[in-house]
């Protein structure tokens, strides 16, 4: 099947506007602002259920539906801060199909009453920023972008600005913080930035990969998205597959694909041939899957994974062979961490520094009991706690690294 | 509109309004939620998740609307899966809230868990030791046992200086960034900031000079851990050592309710001292802030330089002598010269002293002058402000108008709470010669020239938007003051003022009329008791027997000094050997009002009460005792054992104090938030107040009397000529008074008397910033530092007042 997303796999240099108004470019968002209702759309992207790929998978069309219509003006915001290990498809995209990246984000700006759109961009990716603002300019001369967009009312500017290095700033309220000039700290929600967002203004924030499926969906309805995936996770999803693994890379594949497909099929397997010991599905924030027959059989999408006790977020796939211990795994996302706690609650502050000081001494061969069962404990202890989710995050590998993978400890088996 | 709802906490039911969050709730219904980064007067941020509970909501039916109901026809109800914190979540109908459950009370150990693995526990160092929120919670919800191990403590500086007069412990903070949010969101002045990020997090001061905001003194009491402390009470004493007596602060007329703190001890030669100063709460007055002038400048109490005993002149010079002879020879002159007599006295003073001093110049038939530079009291005897007045019931459809006033830098308090009633909506109208920090809150800013001052008023009289804006507002209140001006100028201005608030109909009811920001405490009370300045002060003085109180004239005005040397007879009452003393025939050393009781009439018109906090110095007496003393000699009966009987004899016979006695002054009513009982986290450390709200006074406005308002002078006030540099008075906080001065560690912030110019004025003379260049007026010579200011006009000079360089209305000078 040819690429939905990574269309530059099969359409060289797409990522030059005529090259990508040959190939369909421009047509969907040209079609919802002169023959769509605003609602109409969201009730296209609502019935396709596309669901968001930043990690969360909630459906993106209710996110939509959900922007608060007393209060104005609307944002748009696309979250590209990408900065979860092992996550590196955003940047893919960015990098060879912007076009379709930032027509979707024009359509979503439609269906919401936006007329500004800001795309918060990690601030390692500043060469790649400096490219998308000249791929915005030229959509401007082009007329996609700008004043009374294609004859009609709609107005639309779409503006970069790059973060400064900061993990919290993945989080959209960190996000948008910062992108008032602000700290990048989470702020409390509810509310939500719907409701609540971007200069205190109704927002929606969504992932890159989101924006690209939306004119494709606009295009060719629905329904033919759906066809795609499964049922509860329509489309396709962007793999980034790293870890010990012979060709690691993105691979995009519709949702239902088994484990054992992307890692042996596209992958091409483990390096030196080993057995998969252990899968994190969604980069550092993942738990950890203990690898059977059956985990590799399990068809990736939101559900099945959540039914093998972990969460798919944004499909970084690690994988991990039976050359690594575990306890270097969670040292590793523990250093982590640490770094990017913000500091602004204290179970987060405290705890990423007590686990990342406890791992540390059991890393370094004093797996005593005692010190795996306060680690344990302490993970256990920021758990539903935290202002945001990098709190929780942190203890994911943690929990389910000790509760799964005890030998890696030296413990005898947990019951 | 907000609606009344009903919710359980921990089984207790309360009805509190939909917008209250659950932790107030809480509050209200007498538990206590355990918070650190939640502050009643500040918006939550959910950060040091300390106030974990368990809040269920009943389960609703989509479809019908009505709670579903389970077998006991009880609504069901549905818990969250994790603890929420109580300090985000708002109150909902039927809600249940546990804040005692296993979850709840687990979550809440383990906060204080997290928090202590990075806290040095250095309790026994520690000022905030003994009412440290941190400690108590520790006692209540800590665990028994570290399992932290000590070597991986952070170890961070102990010791850094956020200005001359905040500390910061790095070790002892838990970012819980009260200090960060109150400079923020109270103060306006956004001076603190959080750097780095995680366990590497600090604060900082982000302003030249450090933590320059004259409200810091109030993030060492909103404080929850030892983090903050101030210098002057860094390392002083253990909280538990010390005795609290309530007073209010006699630094500036907004008559802040504050608690000094006092202890006996060795340090200090076994005498009782003040270690320090803390706000006390009054909802109508402060709120539960002080400035920093109110908090730090309180040493010239126990100044060594005090008079301790009554000095008598002998062969031309001071000596030591008995009160009963000097108080003799006192009654003796004064009796002498009888209508000839002039008491000359200032707003320094409690009512209590002024009404006897205003007593005995009544009873010699003599005159009862104040020592003042700022007139139109007379007008804000009659307005006032009306009954009831509350700058924090000022918002959304009320206006309030500045000018000539530097509130900042005149009354503190006042600043605070007229930008958080323009933050709530009010519109406010800033109208000055000059920029002020007040200008960025402003809906309006009006620059008037020097001068122009009576006409700014007018205009606002008038039918333009800004004028609008007053008139058609549902209340208006007048903030007038000084600022570039003399008594003469502040006397049009005032009535002007009252005018305006005369003819748009904003008096005689709450929320409007008229307040003068007077240069001292008591100014109001002043003018209350019938005490008026005399336009030319010097001229009178000759031959006169002059009794001068709290005022140091001779210092002030050279003028003066040499009048002061014509009169027949000079008395002075004061608290140091001042240049007027050294004038003086005999010395009287009186009491500072920490030492003694009595009342303050605030430039509100709040007539409140302090009490003794230490002994009185020596022989030294409150000044009422010492003035009775004396008309007892000439068989005028006063009251000179007790304030209260003063005071007493004073509500019978002033009008407006008709009724109040020092029982009703000392009256307490409910106040929200609820501060300073055991829970030191919730309010800080502040007081509650539990010896006095005081009581605005009733005015003949309020009455619905006839106020008699003079007719305004349409004449402009003195303005340069070509060629001519007018120099114009203005205030600084932190002056050479004598109440400031004394507290050594604001030498800083006093620094040297300067001199503003407008670049091109500086031009002109070919001075440049920083410079020093001689002054010269009239018969007075002097020097200053040269500073630009570009919004002034070129012009006008700007010189602060009581900062050696005696400028007491616009005046034109010579600068070399």
């Amino acid at each position: 099947m040819a690429h939905i997303l990574l269309r530059h796999r099969e359409i060289p240099r797409i990522n030059e506007i005529d090259i990508y108004e040959k190939n369909g470019g421009f047509k969907a968002f040209k079609q919802a602002v002169k023959n769509m209702e605003p609602t109409e759309v969201t009730a296209v992207v609502k019935d396709s259920s596309l669901r968001g790929r930043g990690g969360a998978g909630f459906p993106t069309g209710m996110k939509w539906s959900f922007i608060d219509n007393n209060s104005w003006p609307h944002y748009v915001v696309a979250n590209a801060d990408e900065s979860e290990p092992g996550a590196f498809k955003d940047r893919e995209l960015i990098e060879s199909n912007p076009f379709q990246f930032l027509e979707g984000m024009a359509i979503s700006s439609y269906a919401v009453g936006a007329n500004i759109a800001y795309i918060y961009i990690r601030g390692e990716f500043w060469e790649l920023t400096a490219t998308l603002d000249e791929k915005i300019a030229e959509m401007e001369k082009l007329g996609y972008l700008g004043n009374k967009l294609f004859g009609s009312d709609y107005s639309l500017k779409i503006y970069t600005h790059l973060g400064a290095g900061a993990y919290i700033c993945g989080e959209e309220t960190a996000l948008l913080e910062s992108l008032e000039g602000k700290r990048g700290l989470p702020r409390v929600r509810p509310p939500f930035p719907p409701s609540f967002g971007l200069y205190g203004k109704p927002t929606v924030v969504n992932n890159v990969e989101t924006f690209a499926n939306v004119p494709l969906i606009i295009d060719k309805g629905a329904d033919w998205f759906k066809s795609i995936g499964t049922p509860d996770s329509a489309g396709v999803k962007i793999f980034s597959l790293s870890g010990r693994i012979r060709k690691p890379g993105n691979y995009e594949l519709p949702f239902g694909t088994t484990f054992r497909e992307l890692i042996y099929e596209h992958g091409g397997g483990i390096i030196e041939g080993r057995p998969v010991k252990a899968i994190m599905a969604a980069g550092a924030s993942s738990s950890m899957i203990l690898v059977d027959d059956k985990v590799l059989d399990t068809p990736i999408d939101y559900a099945s994974v959540r039914k093998l006790g972990a969460d798919l977020g944004s499909a970084s796939v690690i994988v991990i062979d039976d050359t690594v211990s575990i306890d270097w795994v969670i040292n590793k996302t523990l250093n982590f961490f640490e770094h990017e706690s913000c500091g602004k609650c204290t179970p987060c502050r405290e705890g990423t520094y007590w686990m990342q000081h406890l791992s540390q001494s059991i890393h370094a061969g004093n797996k005593r009991k005692q010190d795996v069962d306060l680690l344990y404990n302490v993970a256990k202890q920021m758990q539903n706690k935290c202002l945001c989710a990098l709190g929780e995050f942190a203890t994911m590998a943690v929990v389910t690294g000790i509760e799964r993978f005890p030998q890696d400890f030296n413990l005898e088996v947990r019951e | 509109m907000t609606k009344q709802v009903t919710l359980t906490i921990d089984g207790i039911q309360i009805d509190v309004p939909d917008e209250t969050l659950v932790v107030d709730a809480a509050k209200k219904a007498g538990i206590d939620i355990p918070v650190f980064c939640y502050h009643p007067k500040m918006e939550p941020v959910g950060m040091c998740r300390m106030c974990l509970v368990e809040i269920g909501r009943p389960m609703i039916n989509r479809s019908t609307g009505q709670p579903v109901l389970n077998e006991d026809g009880q609504p069901t109800m549905q818990f969250m899966p994790k603890p929420e914190t109580a300090c985000t979540n708002l109150v909902s109908e039927g809600m249940v809230v546990l804040t005692q459950s296993e979850s709840a009370k687990e979550a809440q150990k383990d906060i204080i868990e997290f928090l202590l693995t990075s806290h040095p526990l250095d309790c026994p160092i520690c000022d905030k030791g003994g009412e440290c929120p941190l400690q108590n919670l520790t006692m209540e919800h800590g665990p028994g046992k570290s399992r932290f191990l000590f070597d991986g403590k952070f170890k961070m500086e102990k010791q850094i200086r956020l200005g001359e007069l905040i500390v910061l412990d790095r070790e002892r903070c838990i970012i819980c960034a009260r200090c960060v949010r109150f400079q923020e969101e109270v103060a306006g002045q956004a001076v603190l900031a959080i750097d780095d990020r995680g366990r590497g997090s600090e604060i900082i001061s982000v302003s030249e000079p450090g933590f320059d905001s004259v409200f810091s003194g109030n993030t060492t009491d909103i404080c929850p851990v030892g983090a903050l402390t101030t210098t002057d009470f860094r390392f002083g004493a253990r909280p538990w050592e010390l005795l609290s007596a309530a007073s209010i602060c006699g630094q500036c007329p907004v008559g802040c309710n504050i608690t000094f703190n006092t202890r006996r001890e060795a340090k200090s030669a076994g005498k009782v001292v003040i270690k320090r100063v803390m706000p006390r709460q009054n909802e109508q007055v402060n709120e539960t802030w002080i400035c920093d002038k109110g908090r730090f400048a309180y040493h010239y109490a126990k100044s060594k330089e005090r008079l301790s005993k009554p000095l008598l002149r002998k062969d031309d010079k001071l000596k030591t002598t008995s009160w009963s002879s000097a108080t003799k020879l006192v009654a003796e002159k004064l009796g002498e010269a009888g209508k000839d007599t002039i008491v000359l006295a200032s707003g320094r003073l409690s009512n209590e002293d002024l009404f006897n001093l205003k007593s005995l110049a009544d009873g010699l038939g003599g005159k009862a002058v104040l020592y003042t530079e700022m007139g139109g009291g007379d007008l804000v005897t009659q307005i006032g402000v009306g009954q009831g007045t509350n700058f924090s019931d000022m918002g959304q459809g009320d206006a309030i108008f500045v000018i000539a006033s530097d509130l900042y830098e005149e009354a503190p308090i006042w600043w605070l709470r007229v930008k958080q009633a323009a933050d709530r909506g009010a519109k406010l109208i800033v109208a000055n010669s000059r920029e002020t920090k007040l200008d960025k809150f402003a809906n309006f800013v009006v620059r008037y020239s020097n001068g122009d001052e009576v006409k700014t008023v007018q205009d606002l009289g008038g039918t333009g938007k800004i004028a609008q804006a007053f008139s058609k507002a549902d209340n208006a209140i007048v903030l007038f003051g000084s600022d570039g001006l003399g008594l003469e100028g502040s006397t049009h201005l005032a009535t002007a003022c009252a005018n305006l608030l005369e003819e748009t109909g904003h008096i005689g009811k709450a929320n409007n009329g008229l307040i003068g920001v007077w240069p001292k405490a008591n100014d109001q009370g002043a003018w209350e008791l019938g005490f008026h300045p005399e336009p030319d002060l010097a001229a009178i003085l000759k031959g006169k027997a002059v009794y001068i109180v709290g005022a140091d004239p001779a210092n002030d005005n050279p003028a003066l000094a040499k009048a002061l040397k014509k009169a027949k007879f000079v008395v002075v009452q004061d608290l140091f050997r001042t240049a007027t003393a050294e004038l003086a025939d005999v010395i009287l050393p009186a009491q500072t009002y920490t030492e003694r009781d009595g009342t303050f009439t605030s430039g509100e018109r709040r007539a409140q009460r302090f009490y003794a906090a230490v002994p009185g110095l020596g022989e030294s007496k409150p000044d009422y005792a010492i003035t009775s003393e004396i008309a007892e000699k000439l068989n005028i009966q006063l009251e000179g054992t007790s304030s209260v009987l003063v005071f007493e004899k004073l509500a019978a016979s002033v009008k407006d104090f008709a009724g109040l006695s020092y029982a009703k002054l000392a009256e307490v009513t409910e106040q929200w938030p609820i501060v300073g009982r055991g829970d030191l986290y919730y309010g800080g450390s502040t007081y509650e107040n539990t010896q006095g709200l005081g009581v605005q006074l009733v005015s003949a406005s309020d009455r619905g009397e006839t106020v008699s308002i003079p007719k305004v002078r349409n004449d402009a006030g003195l303005r340069p000529k070509k060629d001519e540099l007018l120099a114009v008075p203005i205030t600084k906080l932190y002056d050479r008074g004598t109440t400031v001065a004394p507290t050594e560690f604001l030498t800083e912030r006093i620094g040297d008397v300067t001199i503003a110019l407008h670049p091109e004025a500086a031009k002109k003379l070919g001075v440049e910033a920083g410079k020093r260049v001689k002054i010269s007026f009239e018969d007075v010579e002097g020097e200053a530092v040269v500073k630009i200011d570009e919004t002034i006009s070129a012009g006008v000079a700007l010189v602060p007042r009581s900062m050696g360089l005696a400028i007491r209305e616009p005046v034109v000078i010579k600068v070399q």
